[in-house]
């Protein structure tokens, strides 16, 4: 069966939330019902017909044909079995409280993605805003599950307070990566600049290229960790560079020591 | 005994009747093969039987790099117990004391049961706050540090009550060494057999027992009807020519499994053929009453 198809016709006029839009709130519903959708966060109607060309298809695989940076909360609480994929780029909080299934963004993607993510996984072709797997304001944690890859750079504090769950970073990150994260792992293969685990309690960051991580990191000296190991096999199909990396020698930097200091940086020895 | 003949090696028609069993698997892995097995081994060590030990255990199988969750050599290592709690005691004390103690090991799970036993929950508390968790696919993982690292093992491993325990070939032949080259044989042939071990020592036993005792307070003794020293008395079952009995036993984490088990055994023993092998082949049973799993020898035949 052919996937379920939303073709953008125009660049839209306002943000929208395509929160309601997630595969398993279309099962059952017909073509039309899903055209009268209300997706506009302003005043002025903007219905899914409006905006989108509707091929019905398969509701477990979505596919969007073209993308725009005001395509906000694509994928919102999906569950597992479904899939999204964009061909273009999507606005902020792609995947906000994602608790399963597979998100794949052909372009770039906004600020806050896999915001609030318990599981599943997200895969960003190009770059991603700042605050990504971010808490919003109010909230005590940011991601807690899943795996989100990102092919390009990506904004500042990606991995803000991450709870649980893998954060692979082809490109460069922002200025600080794994600021106050809980636990969790974030892998970095680019540059990392700010202050890299401010306040990280237990999670681990992985970086490609090593760097000053300040006083409150301590060098524990290099080691073959297994763990490493087990996640470098787990990863490769996600990226090929990220498991090289996990596979080598690794010097680990304990810390952040201004607070509970069971997290690390690990750089290669 | 009726009898068939195959190669000219005499099988009973008689049948290995055998018990459910708890059983649960981890596989542990090592910088190099020779640790690994030596955890495995070790942890397996003084695991013949439940009556004595709390447990049957055992290496089911060597893996390779490509096979191991973490790309090290490892060993797949079954245990079968009476009761999943017994399963459970076994299972995390043996890990505590064999294989956190050995230096190189990871620990991962071997099988996915109805029931998950908490391993790597109950040993992580040897890192006295210093431990911390790695969630990956689902799976949670302690890295607990030590003298020479990290012991990396798994929080909770699978645990099946789907098992059987006491599927097994009693194995006759002239003397001890016939005897013996033949129920290797078997072994070897077992060995290969997935989700199968035999527990004994180097997978045999000879000290086959029956059901009671004319002591008081003994539950087994001596099989006395297949005791080559007793075989000109009226309670033998042996023949004449007949001067050694060695028995495999076998626990599987199937019906299947054990079956498998039993018939690559007895394939390997009858081609070595009885001028150098067995003369005959039978099975251990108490008259098919007390356990649900009966493995006909006819059945298994090649």
């Amino acid at each position: 069966m052919k996937p379920f198809l939303f073709a953008l016709r125009q660049e839209p006029s306002q943000r929208l939330d395509l929160s309601r839009l997630t595969p398993d709130r279309l099962v059952g519903r017909t073509q039309k019902e899903i055209e009268a959708i209300d997706i506009g966060t302003t005043k002025v109607d903007a219905k899914v017909a409006d905006l989108f060309k509707v091929r019905v298809g398969d509701p477990r695989v979505l596919h969007f044909e073209g993308g725009s940076e005001r395509l906000d909360l694509l994928g919102a609480k999906l569950l597992p079995g479904f899939t999204i994929h964009v061909e273009g780029d999507v606005g902020a909080q792609l995947g906000r409280g994602a608790q399963g299934g597979t998100i794949t963004v052909a372009g770039d993607a906004g600020a806050f993605a896999a915001s609030g993510m318990t599981g599943g996984h997200i895969d960003i072709g190009g770059d991603c805003g700042d605050f990504l797997g971010a808490p919003l304001a109010g909230e005590i944690a940011g991601m807690a599950g899943g795996r989100v890859v990102v092919g390009g750079n990506v904004g500042q504090r990606a991995g803000d307070r991450l709870r649980r769950g893998i954060i692979i970073i082809e490109g460069d990150a922002g200025a600080d990566l794994g600021a106050r994260a809980i636990a969790g792992t974030i892998i970095a293969l680019g540059a990392a600049t700010g202050r890299i685990g401010y306040l990280n309690k237990r999670a681990s960051l992985v970086l490609a290229q090593g760097g000053d991580f300040g006083p409150t990191y301590v060098d524990c000296g290099a080691h073959h960790f297994t763990f490493a190991r087990l996640f470098s096999r787990a990863l490769g199909e996600d990226s090929r560079r990220a498991s090289r990396l996990l596979s080598q020698k690794l010097r680990r930097f304990a810390g952040d020591t201004a607070v509970l200091g069971k997290g690390e940086i690990l750089t290669p020895a | 005994m009726p009898q068939l003949v195959r190669k000219g090696v005499r099988i009973d028609d008689s049948f290995a009747e055998a018990f459910p069993m708890s059983g649960t698997g981890l596989i542990i892995t090592a910088p190099n093969r020779k640790w690994a097995m030596i955890a495995a081994h070790t942890m397996t060590g003084f695991a013949t039987s439940v009556i004595g030990c709390g447990c049957e255990a055992g290496v089911d199988a060597e893996l390779s790099v490509k096979e191991t969750p973490d790309g090290r050599p490892g060993v797949r290592v079954l245990l079968f117990a009476m009761s999943s709690k017994d399963a459970e005691k076994q299972l995390v004390n043996r890990l505590g004391q064999c294989v956190l103690t050995c230096p190189g090991t990871a620990v991962f799970r071997a099988l996915d049961g109805e029931f998950e036993i908490k391993v790597g929950d109950a040993v992580r508390q040897f890192g006295d706050k210093w431990q911390i968790s790695k969630a990956l696919d689902g799976r949670r993982y302690w890295r607990v540090p030590v003298m020479d690292g990290e012991f990396l093992v798994e929080s909770k491993v699978g645990l099946t009550k789907k098992c059987v325990g006491g599927g097994n070939l009693l194995v006759m032949g002239e003397d001890w060494d016939t005897t013996m080259r033949a129920t290797e044989a078997g072994v070897e042939a077992i060995r290969g057999v997935a989700g199968a071990i035999t527990p004994f020592p180097g997978g045999i036993v000879r000290s086959g027992s029956k059901v009671g005792s004319n002591y008081k307070g003994m539950g087994a003794s001596t099989n006395d009807a297949y005791c080559p020293t007793l075989s000109g008395l009226g309670t033998s079952v042996l023949d004449p020519d007949i001067g050694c009995v060695l028995e495999i036993v076998i626990d599987g984490l199937t019906d299947a499994a054990v079956a498998e088990a039993m018939r690559a055994g007895l394939k390997a023993i009858i081609a070595l053929g009885p001028k150098h092998g067995a003369k005959r082949v039978g099975a251990g049973n108490y008259g098919g009453k007390l356990g649900p799993f009966h493995y006909h020898l006819k059945d298994l035949l090649p």
